[in-house]
């Protein structure tokens, strides 16, 4: 069931889903749905249960620590194209940050719980998605250990 | 060697007068300098540099960051990291400074004419960048997309905020900026540069690439552009060695069979592609 054919489309053409096939799409264009936040809204909070990921369609999300007594701090924002969230395939599935719209964002969510049963039910769908997220994962690791080498300091501080 | 060059012995400083000085960022500020003996017309490529002399203190590459348009001055914005550059950094208006050059390879902004251009760069590599951004402005029909990409550490660390907010107003022009660390305030992107590249509205297989920044930003640079299908050839990158001459004499920014100094800075990457990646060659 595809109930919405913008999305299905969306889904499609979206660079994390090729070389999916069609049976593949449909099932998971079942689990999507269209969310929109405004600025300063949550998208998620740290701790809550991690039962969706995301696509953004448009806009911002800032994944976010809080620390008592001072500004929270942005690990990275998740801008247009982005694929948002992993916690939903790792035990205990909840949230490892907060995510909050920098501005009036539009996201595809993906429910994880209907997206998780599918997966143990069809080892084959459940390989091509997870082999998607490791892409997602490598790529977040990799711009993490750039972020924190300090790549503009002067080397000897 | 261009005209200024070729007025003057390229081994003896001229003295320049700093006629402004300007505090970029908490350690990075642009002098303005004019020819302290007799006025003279002075021109430059995008990406070339001087050799700065402060006196009594020692001698330095610095690229220039002015509008090449503008033949009256020569302007310079340097980051303080050292003992000369923190020399430079106390200096104030009327006092004098030795000049050498214009020195090096250009970017080559006329060849990228009939392309889309992109320009990666992070930290103070803005700064020997913005004189090709200025030339590709003053004749911005001749491009197809222009999209400047430009990292820094903070939001407190962004070079030339103003022109990069103008230059985004421009609606001529894609301009991205990220920063690596920020909290809660910042309503920009975090992140690091390399991925603004995957979604940078270009066409990779029509691009000329410009990038200048740290080495290791810069590699992953190069990398990230190549994925997205841009030819080796079309990306130019600038490289930084420890100089003396500046002209090919001494042997001090030697990389590989090149000379930085003469040979660059600014280099076709598949020209250094293998030597890239080798640290103290
Ligand atoms: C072709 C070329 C163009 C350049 N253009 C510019 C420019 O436009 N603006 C600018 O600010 N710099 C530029 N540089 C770099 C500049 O030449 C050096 O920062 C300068 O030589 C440092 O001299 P110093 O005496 O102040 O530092 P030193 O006393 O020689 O060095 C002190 C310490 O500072 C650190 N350091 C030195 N150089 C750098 C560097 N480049 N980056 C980070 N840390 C460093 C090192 O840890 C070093 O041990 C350019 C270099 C080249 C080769
Ligand atoms: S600085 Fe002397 S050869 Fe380059």
């Amino acid at each position: 069931m595809v109930q919405d054919m913008g999305l299905d489309k969306l889904i499609r053409d979206h660079p994390f889903f090729e070389g999916m096939d069609d049976e593949a799409l449909e099932l998971i264009a079942g689990c999507a749905a269209n969310e929109r936040f405004d600025a300063g809204q949550y998208v998620f909070r740290e701790g809550q249960p991690a039962d969706k990921f995301y696509m953004v369609r448009h806009g911002s999300v800032a994944l976010e620590v809080r620390a008592p007594g001072r500004d929270s701090i942005v690990l990275q924002t998740c801008d247009d194209g982005d694929v948002m969230g992993w916690s939903w395939i790792v035990p205990p599935f909840r949230w490892k940050w907060d995510a909050r719209a920098t501005r009036l964002s539009r996201l595809v969510s993906f429910d994880a719980i209907c997206l998780r049963g599918k997966l143990d039910a069809d080892p084959a769908l459940g390989y091509a998605m997870y082999k998607r997220f490791v892409r997602v994962i490598a790529e977040r690791l990799a711009h993490a250990r750039l972020q924190m080498i300090d790549l503009y300091g002067i080397g000897k501080e | 060697m261009n005209q200024m060059a070729a007025l003057v012995d390229p081994m003896v400083p001229a003295p320049f007068r700093i006629e402004r000085v300007k505090k970029e960022l908490s350690d990075t500020f642009t002098l303005d300098l004019v020819p302290a003996e007799r006025k003279r017309s002075i021109s430059f490529l995008p990406g070339q540099f001087n050799m700065l002399y402060v006196f009594g203190v020692g001698e330095i590459p610095i690229s220039i960051s002015g509008d090449p348009g503008v033949g009256d001055k020569i302007v310079h914005t340097t980051r303080a990291v050292g003992n000369v550059t923190n020399a430079m950094w106390k200096m104030g208006v009327g006092q004098t400074i030795g000049v050498r050059g214009p020195f090096g390879t250009a970017w080559p902004v006329e060849e990228a004419e009939g392309s889309d251009v992109v320009i990666v760069t992070g930290g103070i590599g803005l700064a020997p960048l913005r004189p090709a951004i200025y030339q590709i402005l003053a004749n911005r029909q001749a491009y197809g997309n222009v999209c400047i990409m430009y990292g820094a550490r903070t939001p407190e660390d962004i070079l030339f905020r103003k022109e990069l907010e103008k230059w985004r107003g421009q609606f001529d022009m894609q301009v991205d900026v990220t920063v690596d660390h920020a909290t809660g305030r910042w309503g920009g992107k975090v992140g690091v540069v390399t991925k603004l590249i995957g979604r940078g509205g270009f066409d990779p297989h029509h691009t000329v690439a410009f990038v200048c920044g740290p080495e290791v930003m810069m590699r992953y640079a190069v990398d990230t552009l190549v994925e997205r299908g841009v030819s080796e050839k079309d990306i130019h990158v600038s490289l930084e060695r420890n100089m003396k001459c500046g002209i090919g004499f001494c042997g001090h920014c030697q990389l590989g069979g090149d000379f930085v100094c003469k040979d660059g800075p600014v280099f076709p990457f598949d020209a250094v592609a293998d030597r890239f990646v080798i640290q103290e060659l």
